[in-house]
């Protein structure tokens, strides 16, 4: 089986930044190497395929002692939603309390994702 | 508020909070917390990506999430600790520090404590400590200042940006405000490698096609009341830029993101020692600092890349605190000297009381450029104990290694521990 | 329609102001400022050296302000409340074959009225300052030289000549001036003033303002001097200033202890056309740390918290002009004030008051107030000071710059008092907010807050230094 496509990758699971290399082959199939766990192979797998990232951005906060409170996809979204995503949250605007964790905003921008708060504001 | 504690820590951010936590945790009783800000957790409050806690937590947080799991065992364990109140002063007298701070609530007050844990942090390096040339407009950032307005009030303090500097905070910021709106025309980094994490690079420059250029400065920065451009150019192998190779860039911001120097101030004012290589206190293997009872953690020691490590080492130093302040530790017998060699620049600690180690000992360091393919090797006095291979070591992430005692105890005259990196076997 | 109208609120414009303000004018007494504070030109980026005197050619108008300006320098530093200090000058002389010009120096300095003047010997000048290169073989004692801190100076001087009733207009820029029949009508960019008697202290833009009424022209030659500041870590590195004598490197570049206790090297002397540009270069900066250097056993170049550029206004001349224009009566000049500006500042205002009172005399006012109380800084202060300060207002106990430990309570003052800030750099130089190691990295945002919150402003709209120098250019996502 003759491969089709060789891609080196830098894993973004951890800190460590795994030099991976991903070898495509005609039948669809991936051979994954330098990773050094298994979150490293998935990541590969989905980087070639669908790779997807998390967001972490703000919204407004009407009456608390700061502005905005963090916010952030609960999971990975796919990464041509990105922009997307920023946009939906642009007129966004939340009051207090807000509970760490909190559903801010259900299926962002079509991607089945819920925004949730990444800090609690009284 | 009691006047009187064991353990006083200077700083609520990842640091100050670990070191309160594990002190509680191994007994200490009367613990004081000051932190300068309006909230507990430091810069991780504005550190609002993710990527924090995966070694801790073995799952993937955000800065202030990270923080709040600290925050939520300082509540529980009930340990107090004060808000926007700065120390002026620590001085040490015989067995007890006097720590002297201010704050709104109580003006100006003393705190006797029987030890002080170090937790300050760092701050950024500055336009004027880089040394840039050309004007001094608005729109001039330290990559920290940008994020605080970005993350913390959802102001912009920018449209058209330029990087300088590929540290983690300036690879982040560059995606953050690309997110928001701006748009981030370069990263320059004077060095032929990158300061920050690689994944960082990936997911925050070429996830965006922001274009990182290695080896490359700003030169000078027009604008006269807001920054309206600046010249980049290529540097030479000596850092020099190489004449030639100038590119106006226009812009109406400079994030800087050039290193961190930790806040030894009240440290030197104290008397504590400083290592020149880290600019953090010389400590042992308590985490101790020259001052007897006066331990250092964090990013006050030394620059940190992962906050995971920062939180491990001021567990660390909270325990040892805890320690001292319930007196009877083991006896200084048998110290050891920690050495480096072949491109380590320095360790932490320095010094090692082999009495003092609980099983083992982490050793923390950095190398000072890219090393591929060599060994990792660990003397003790002439003899290799430890020689690993590593792929790949680089300036801007921190390594560590550790130290079993039962491998020291092997050795009663040891005298020096070094640690090198080695090309050949 | 005014008596008297200073165009220029840096250090010689609030000087002559301050003492105009002795005087009781019917009509008033105003100060122009093209920029949106005092002391945003010369005066902010110079030494701050109050010189003995002994540089100047004797005879000259700069010989005979500096001598004067230095004495008075200290019962003005009381009065007014800023920070000055005698610790001497040192001028460094490194060969033999130069003990003429040494000589030559001191023989001036006589001449000039400089008193306490001699030479010392190498071992002198390493007891007195162990610091300064061993090559320094003698040098010229100038015990009467000293440190101010010159934003202190322009400040004290344009308050208290508010406090006395003396009209500033910031952001005033003088577009045109003409000639009427009461005296001088001002076109600026905030509308029409008239005035009897026009004051023209405006600095680097003095030829320009003399030129719109004048035939006999003024040229007035912007002079970049490059500077760099060390942290308070080095500080007591040097305790005099430490001049050199003019060598085969050029003139000198001098290193001296700040009045607010920083080490400062500087200046370079590079004449320039534009009058803005306020540019620090690479070779400036190498240049200054190379030549002052030579008096130093070793630069502390890690110890670099900032390095800045200023531009004296260098008249063609050499000599300040100061007198009435002879085809503009009623125009004043008071035009290439460079070094020694800053020490002849309090000699200046006296010598112009003079000028005006003769041309328009007015008697002295009964409630001159002759005292003004500087900012309160908590860095200062001792304990019970602290203490009574918090007591007064608790925002003196919230540190808003750490480095330099100033405080909410200070800022708060900065901002209302009279003349008070409305931009950061203005807050950073009444209080020293952001002066520090961190240069402002940690207490920017907080000061800007403050100042937003003081002013009735948003924080969009505070800027740096006025003009377009926004902080903050919007809100997130907007351009999403």
């Amino acid at each position: 089986m003759a491969s089709m496509d060789k891609k080196e990758l830098i894993c973004i699971c951890c800190p460590i930044g795994c030099v991976i290399t991903v070898t495509s082959h005609e039948d669809g199939t991936l051979d994954v190497k330098g990773n050094s766990c298994k979150r490293g192979e998935e990541y590969a797998n989905k980087e070639l395929t669908a790779p997807t990232r998390i967001v972490t951005t703000t919204v407004r906060v009407r009456g608390a002692s700061r502005p905005v409170v963090p916010v952030k996809t609960k999971c990975d979204i796919p990464k041509d939603k990105v922009m997307e995503c920023i946009k939906a949250l642009k007129e966004i605007e939340v009051t207090p309390p807000i509970r760490l964790g909190e559903t801010i905003v259900a299926n962002v921008a079509d991607t089945g994702v819920d925004i949730v708060a990444t800090k609690a504001v009284e | 508020m009691d006047k009187r504690v064991d353990i006083l820590i200077v700083g609520g951010g990842p640091a100050g909070l670990a070191a309160a936590v594990a002190a509680k945790k191994s007994g200490a009783d009367r613990i004081l917390i000051l932190e300068r800000d309006e909230e507990l957790g430091g810069i991780l409050n504005q550190c609002i990506h993710n990527g924090f806690g995966l070694h801790t937590f073995k799952e993937e947080l955000t800065g202030p999430e990270y923080a709040s799991r600290y925050i939520w065992q300082v509540e529980e364990l009930g340990i107090p600790y004060l808000l926007q109140t700065i120390v002026i002063d620590i001085s040490a007298s015989e067995a007890v520090k006097l720590v002297t701070a201010i704050n709104k609530e109580n003006g100006i007050f003393t705190i006797e404590a029987k030890a002080v844990v170090l937790a300050m942090g760092c701050r950024e390096r500055s336009r004027g400590a880089l040394n840039i040339p050309g004007y001094r407009p608005a729109g001039i950032y330290s990559a920290g200042t940008a994020q605080r307005y970005v993350n913390m009030e959802g102001r912009m303090p920018g449209k058209e940006v330029v990087v300088l500097g590929s540290g983690d905070i300036g690879l982040i910021m560059a995606r953050r405000m690309t997110l928001e709106g701006a748009k981030v025309k370069m990263v320059a980094e004077l060095m032929p490698y990158s300061g920050g994490l690689k994944r960082n690079i990936v997911q925050c420059l070429e996830d965006y096609g922001i274009p990182l250029k290695l080896s490359h400065t700003v030169i000078d920065i027009d604008g006269r009341e807001r920054v309206k451009g600046v010249t980049v150019a290529e540097a030479d192998e000596n850092r020099k830029p190489i004449p030639g190779t100038e590119e106006y860039i226009s812009c109406d911001t400079l994030l800087l993101s050039c290193g961190l120097i930790p806040e030894n101030e009240l440290s030197v004012g104290l008397g504590v020692s400083l290592n020149p290589v880290t600019a953090g206190p010389v400590v042992n293997e308590s985490l101790e600092t020259s001052v007897e009872g006066v331990f250092a953690c964090g990013n006050v020691l030394h620059v940190h890349d992962l906050v995971d490590y920062v939180s491990e080492e001021a567990c660390s130093a909270g325990e040892h605190a805890a320690a001292y302040a319930r007196g009877g530790r083991p006896a200084e017998e048998h110290k050891v000297t920690l050495k480096c060699a072949g491109g380590v620049r320095y360790t932490v600690p320095s010094l090692i009381c082999v009495e003092r180690i609980d099983k083992e000992q982490v050793v923390r360091f950095r190398v000072g450029s890219v090393y591929k393919d060599v060994f990792l090797t660990v003397y003790y006095n002439n003899t290799v104990v430890i020689k690993q291979k590593k792929r790949v070591l680089l300036p801007g992430e921190m390594e560590q290694i550790k130290l079993k005692k039962v491998e020291m105890e092997k050795f009663p005259d040891l005298k020096t521990i070094t640690v090198a990196i080695e090309r050949e076997g | 329609m005014y008596d008297v109208i200073v165009i220029g609120a840096g250090v010689t414009g609030a000087a002559i102001a301050r003492e105009l303000s002795k005087y009781e004018y019917e009509g008033k007494v105003a100060v122009l400022e093209r920029a949106s504070d005092i002391c945003e030109g010369t005066s902010k980026a110079n030494s701050g050296i109050v010189h003995a005197g002994h540089d100047a050619t004797p005879g000259t108008l700069k010989a005979k302000l500096n001598v004067l300006g230095n004495q008075r320098m200290e019962q003005l530093s009381k009065e007014l409340d800023f920070p000055f200090k005698r610790n001497g000058t040192l001028v460094l002389c490194f060969d033999g074959k130069d003990r003429d010009k040494m000589q030559e120096l001191l023989k001036k300095g006589r001449l000039n009225g400089v008193e306490g003047l001699r030479i010392i010997e190498a071992e002198e000048i390493q007891r007195l300052e162990p610091n300064v290169s061993n090559e320094a073989c003698a040098a010229l004692y100038a015990p009467s030289g000293g440190i101010v801190c010159p934003f202190g100076l322009t400040a004290a001087l344009a308050e208290n000549a508010c406090e006395n009733g003396v009209e500033f207009y910031l952001n005033t820029k003088v577009e045109r001036i003409r000639k009427s029949p009461a005296g001088y009508v001002l076109q600026t960019s905030a509308g029409i003033f008239e005035s009897q008697i026009i004051v023209n202290a405006a600095g680097l833009y003095a030829d320009a303002l003399h030129n719109m009424v004048s035939e006999k022209k003024l040229h007035i030659v912007p002079r970049k001097g490059e500077y760099c500041l060390f942290d308070k870590a080095v500080g007591g590195y040097v305790s005099h200033t430490i001049f050199q004598l003019p060598t085969r490197y050029g003139k000198g570049v001098l290193v001296t202890p700040t009045v607010h206790g920083n080490l400062m090297m500087g200046p370079t002397a590079v004449d320039i056309e534009d009058k803005e540009g306020t540019n620090t270069t690479e070779e400036g900066i190498a240049d200054l740390l190379k030549r002052g250097g030579l008096s130093i056993k070793r630069v502390p170049a890690e110890k670099i918290i900032t390095s800045f550029a200023g531009l004296r206004a260098h008249e063609d001349g050499g000599d300040f002009v100061i007198e009435e224009v002879e085809d503009a009566q009623g125009f004043i000049d008071v035009a290439g004030i460079e070094s020694p500006g800053l020490t002849c500042a309090p000699a200046i205002g006296e010598y112009v008051a003079g000028m005006v009172l003769e041309r328009l005399p007015a008697p002295k006012k009964v409630d001159f107030k002759a005292c003004r109380e500087a900012i309160r800084g908590m860095a200062d202060a001792d304990e019970e000071e602290r203490k009574a300060l918090i007591e007064k207002n608790p925002a003196y106990a919230n540190v808003i710059c750490r480095c330099e430990l100033v405080t909410e309570g200070e800022i708060m003052d900065a901002i209302h008092r009279p003349l008070g800030a409305t931009t950061l750099d203005g807050v950073k130089r009444r209080t020293r907010a952001g002066m520090g190691r961190c240069q402002s990295g940690f207490c920017a945002p907080k000061t800007v807050e403050i100042l937003a919150r003081e002013l009735g402003k948003d924080i969009g709209e505070i800027t740096k230094s006025g003009g377009s120098s926004m902080f903050l250019t919007g809100y997130d996502k907007a351009e999403v």
